[in-house]
């Protein structure tokens, strides 16, 4: 398509007068050294031959909620036991259209997210404003929208040229669920890849929006350390707390802030990646905590104004906010609240109907104002509302949890199924430590609280809480600020290493708060950073990890480095961040393997599936935010392991070592089929426990590229957290080990002895040039 | 006898489990399958019965008895391993419920495919509840589930109701003694 764009600042014809009149007709395509590839912005039906490769190897095992389909009014329908619904549909193709579903919401919530933030960072830097990731330190600014798209970004206005087709694909992708669309499973997952695929190229374009035009840091491995914790948050203070996903209006209390001279008077804290990346902006704003601390606090009663924008808003937020006195301000169309829409209304009328407390919020849906009201309004109400709490005292919750029955009701909804009525036996006696040890396992949800759950009208997470005061008041811990993308030069750096397998792999800690126990995010961290992995962390997940310490009491950002090399620990900033993650397996591929980039997404999955040893964990992963960010990770062959409550996502993408013939490629150099063993062996994968967690990360990292040195080190550390955790040698080593020189050689003898009881032989060829795609053999050169 | 699932919330559809009010339908169930498995998730040696016992010393007592092959799921093998127990296998338990929908695998590689699961134990209810869901609806033409868990699966063929701790480990115990006792018939 050619590009055309007209601007002009005065217009005048015969019929028509205009000022600023600017037209695009077409995409802007920007002429870049690499010719464009085979599959340049793909359709659904593009990639279906790479999906369908991949879900051979991985199929799904799908985990119904209910053995019924309701989409529809010919519904409901029982799926269960080989039924068809009336549409015709069976539970395989139903389970995976849910997924679609789910992905498909994910996409469009970032899409519209990114879209929203570009034409806003547009208005206000103009369109011509131009892109900066890396200040000279990152020349492959946009890895997805270069690979998927064929752009090449220069400006903020080419940015709404990438948005433009994720808003495209996504309507087709959506309409995909609709009752008498695909039939077959295996499609909808396909579709499901697709989906991945569109959600990483729009988090890509929001993130270098806000990168380019905020003061956030560019690819910067010294990025600052900045203050997590409720302990943090300074209470003498007028207190904005800000939640969601969208920064600009947190970015405009700030700025408002600063012009008058209140950078020091006011404190500005932050719930969610609205949190994280207002932190990124200004490392003088506080980070309360993940998605898990929203509502605990909120009931504190410490925060004066509430400031909500989109994502993973507590739904009844104005609810809770009119029980401590807080003003709301909604800030963002996606959600009212139900507030009248006060954007056009002078601001010191606004200011004095909440400050009264004439009105319990507004909703002003233009930052820059909703920025001076909250400022203005906290200044002038903090004094008056004196930190009203709904936060008992300990003879409060003591004689409450006397009044416990022991019913079980409370427990029996809870989603982590906690013993609170244990608890609450303890703490009747004066014993409040049972109650407060629920504190790290409890995901803030309330849904113990709900009306009619508790026979006794008792409140377990406000009484848990109130009995977690004091190791709530000492949540004080650091943080590093979201870095952003990776260096071009640390890619370089490291690319080798990863391929050969020398450097073991890349975790990447992602996603929400729905864990069992927050405190794994950070183990997690820890373990893998010691045994020279690189761990990468975005979002709730990245927060998590910083509140833990270790035996000499540092978070894992203070003690270690945060560039992208064996045993770092990087925080790349929000959910929109995510892209830098999977961007940085693309660019190993076209940095340091030098593969085409340009609209070449199948050939570059394959090499990042064969050879770049990553692997996502998802502790708590909650959201379809979540599930869409996951898939993208599997397009590329990327494998993901969820925390339990990932279950939930009604499938899992399993891998079947026990069946060799899934386990070949084709050894590039020569056509000839090799088998490469389960490398890596899942795709999507929920784990019951952390230390299960431990035991696959290492072994999900394995790649059929590995040299013997790299399989040695990655072996080394799955047998020895295999040892430590489940007591014994893993019983799939034969499948691991190519070679002799494969073995660790602090293992050799046990592992020799192991190899022989299963008859073990030596690959005859250990090392091939691994790919999946039969076009990518090159003619026999020698031999 | 109607039963509720433990989790309020999770509801199943149509068709559920049949509670099992006496322990002796377990045995008799294991008794007549001709190749039945016991699935053993790490709860198993987290809960205490409050008198040094715990749910695997019984999983253990079960399988020497009935002479059934255990996979244990997640980390659980190193409990088993303490108590010098070797399961005959260990695996995720998405790996285990995945296999079990495939009729031509066993766990020994023989007599392919398990027509009797017990299941207990998996860390979770809803992950155990989802895994059950997923052989109701995938491997329904060859496998039959039962939960011998605390609490109600309703996903399973037959399940014991909610039970108190108590309860639980009488009907283990009384599982396990059945079995002994026909063992040395
Ligand atoms: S979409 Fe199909 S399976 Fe679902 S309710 Fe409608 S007819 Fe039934
Ligand atoms: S608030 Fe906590 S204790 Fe209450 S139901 Fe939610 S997770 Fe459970
Ligand atoms: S619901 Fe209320 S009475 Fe029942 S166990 Fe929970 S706190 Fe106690």
């Amino acid at each position: 398509m050619t590009k055309m764009r007209i601007k002009i600042d005065e217009l005048g014809t015969d019929i028509l007068k205009a000022k600023g009149f600017e037209l695009s007709v077409g995409r802007v395509v920007e002429e870049w050294e690499e010719t464009p590839g085979p599959n340049p912005m793909p359709d659904i039906s593009t990639l279906r031959e790479w999906d369908h490769k991949l879900l051979k190897k991985y199929k799904p095992f799908y985990l119904p909620f209910c053995d019924l389909c309701c989409l529809c009014t010919m519904g409901k329908c029982d799926l269960s036991k080989g039924k068809r619904g009336a549409c015709g549909l069976d539970m395989a193709a139903q389970q995976s259209r849910i997924v679609l579903l789910s992905c498909a919401i994910g996409a469009a919530t970032h899409t519209g997210h990114a879209r929203h933030l570009i034409e806003e960072l547009i208005e206000k830097f103009g369109r011509d404003h131009p892109i900066n990731v890396g200040d000279g330190s990152v020349y492959l600014e946009a890895p997805h929208a270069r690979l998927v798209t064929g752009i090449k970004p220069k400006t903020l206005g080419d940015l709404e040229d990438i948005v433009e087709y994720c808003e495209k694909e996504i309507v087709h992708l959506l309409s995909c669920c609709h009752t008498g669309q695909e039939g077959n499973n295996i499609d909808f997952e396909s579709k499901v890849f697709h989906a991945g695929m569109i959600d990483h190229v729009a988090m890509e374009a929001c993130d270098i929006a806000q990168i380019s035009t905020y003061n956030f840091p560019k690819a910067d491995p010294e990025a600052p350390l900045v203050e997590i914790g409720i302990g943090t948050i300074d209470t003498h203070k007028p207190v904005i707390l800000v939640i969601g996903h969208n920064v600009p209006p947190a970015v405009e209390i700030y700025e408002y802030m600063k012009r008058n001279g209140l950078e020091n008077d006011v404190e500005l804290c932050g719930i969610c990646c609205t949190a994280i990346d207002i932190t990124r902006h200004t490392q003088k704003a506080k980070i309360v905590g993940p998605l898990s601390h929203q509502l605990r606090f909120v009931r504190s009663g410490v925060a004066d104004v509430i400031v909500v924008d989109e994502q993973c808003i507590r739904t009844d937020i104005l609810n809770e906010a009119m029980k401590v006195n807080a003003v709301l301000i909604s800030t963002h169309y996606k959600n009212f609240q139900g507030l009248p829409d006060r954007t056009n209304d002078p601001t010191d009328e606004i200011v004095n109907d909440l400050v009264s407390g004439k009105a319990p919020g507004a909703c002003i849906l233009n930052s820059e104002k909703a920025g001076e009201v909250a400022v203005r309004v906290a200044v002038a109400i903090a004094p008056k509302r004196r930190k009203m709490g709904i936060i008992p005292e300990d003879s409060q919750i003591i004689e409450a949890a006397k009044k416990c029955t022991q019913c079980h009701s409370c427990q029996r909804v809870c989603p982590n199924n906690l013993p609170i009525p244990e608890a609450m036996k303890a703490a009747a006696k004066g014993d409040l430590k049972p109650l407060a040890d629920l504190y790290e396992r409890c995901i803030g949800c309330v849904r113990c609280e709900s009306e009619g759950v508790c026979p006794n009208n008792l409140h377990p997470h406000t009484l848990m809480v109130g009995a977690s005061r004091i190791k709530i008041r000492e949540e004080k811990f650091k943080i590093r600020a979201g870095r952003g993308p990776i260096q071009d030069v640390e890619i370089r750096r490291v690319g080798g290493p990863i391929v050969l397998g020398e450097i073991p792999g890349i975790v990447a800690l992602v996603g929400c708060a729905n864990w069992p126990d927050w405190k794994a995010n950070a183990l997690i961290a820890e373990e893998f950073a010691k045994r020279n992995f690189i761990v990468v962390a975005t979002g709730c997940a990245a927060m998590a990890m910083a509140m833990y310490r270790n035996e000499e009491g540092l978070t894992v950002y203070e003690a270690f480095p945060g560039a992208f090399d064996a045993g770092g620990v990087l925080n790349v900033g929000s959910c929109v961040s995510n892209p830098h993650i999977s961007g940085a397996a693309i660019k190993i591929a076209s940095i340091f393997a030098k593969r085409k980039l340009n609209s070449n997404y199948e050939e570059i999955a394959d090499y990042v599936h064969n050879r770049v040893g990553a692997v996502g964990i998802s502790w708590g992963a909650m959201s379809q935010k979540a599930s869409s960010i996951a898939s993208g990770f599997w397009r590329l062959g990327i494998p993901v392991i969820v925390g339990p409550h990932g279950s939930k996502y009604r499938r899992a993408l399993l891998g079947r070592k026990d069946r060799d013939e899934d386990w070949y490629v084709i050894d590039a150099r020569t056509g000839e089929r090799v088998y490469v063993g389960p490398t890596p062996e899942h795709l999507f994968f929920p784990v019951e426990t952390v230390e299960e967690a431990m035991v696959m990360i290492p072994k999900l990292c394995m790649r059929p590229s590995d040299t013997t040195k790299g399989r040695a080190i990655k072996l080394n550390h799955y047998i020895d957290l295999h040892k430590k955790f489940y007591g014994t040698l893993p019983d799939d080593i034969h499948l691991f080990v190519r070679t002799v020189a494969d073995i660790p050689v602090t293992m050799k003898d046990e592992i020799l002895e192991f190899l022989k009881e299963k008859g073990w032989k030596e690959s005859k060829n250990p090392s091939p040039d691994p790919t999946l795609l039969p076009r990518l053999i090159r003619v026999k050169k020698e031999g | 006898m109607a039963a509720e699932p433990w989790q309020k919330y999770e509801i199943p559809g149509p068709t559920k489990a049949v509670v099992i009010t006496k322990p002796e339908v377990v045995s008799a169930l294991v008794t007549r399958a001709k190749n039945p498995i016991l699935v053993a998730g790490f709860k198993t040696a987290e809960i205490d019965f409050g008198n040094g016992k715990k749910p695997i010393d019984y999983v253990i007592r079960i399988a020497k008895a009935a002479n059934i092959p255990v996979v244990a799921t997640a980390h659980t093998v190193s409990e088993f391993l303490k108590r010098d127990f070797k399961p005959t296998a260990w695996m995720s338990a998405m790996d285990i419920g995945n296999r079990l929908t495939d009729p031509t695998w066993s766990v020994t590689g023989k007599n392919p495919p398990h027509d009797l699961a017990l299941i207990i134990g998996i860390s979770h209810y809803y992950m155990s509840w989802l895994i059950m869901s997923g052989l109701k609806s995938f491997a329904y033409k060859h496998l039959k589930t039962v939960s011998i868990d605390q609490y109600y699966y309703p996903h399973c063929n037959w399940s014991f109701p909610n039970l108190s701790l108590k309860d639980w480990e009488k009907n283990l115990t009384a599982i396990a003694e059945n079995l002994e006792k026909g063992r040395k018939k």
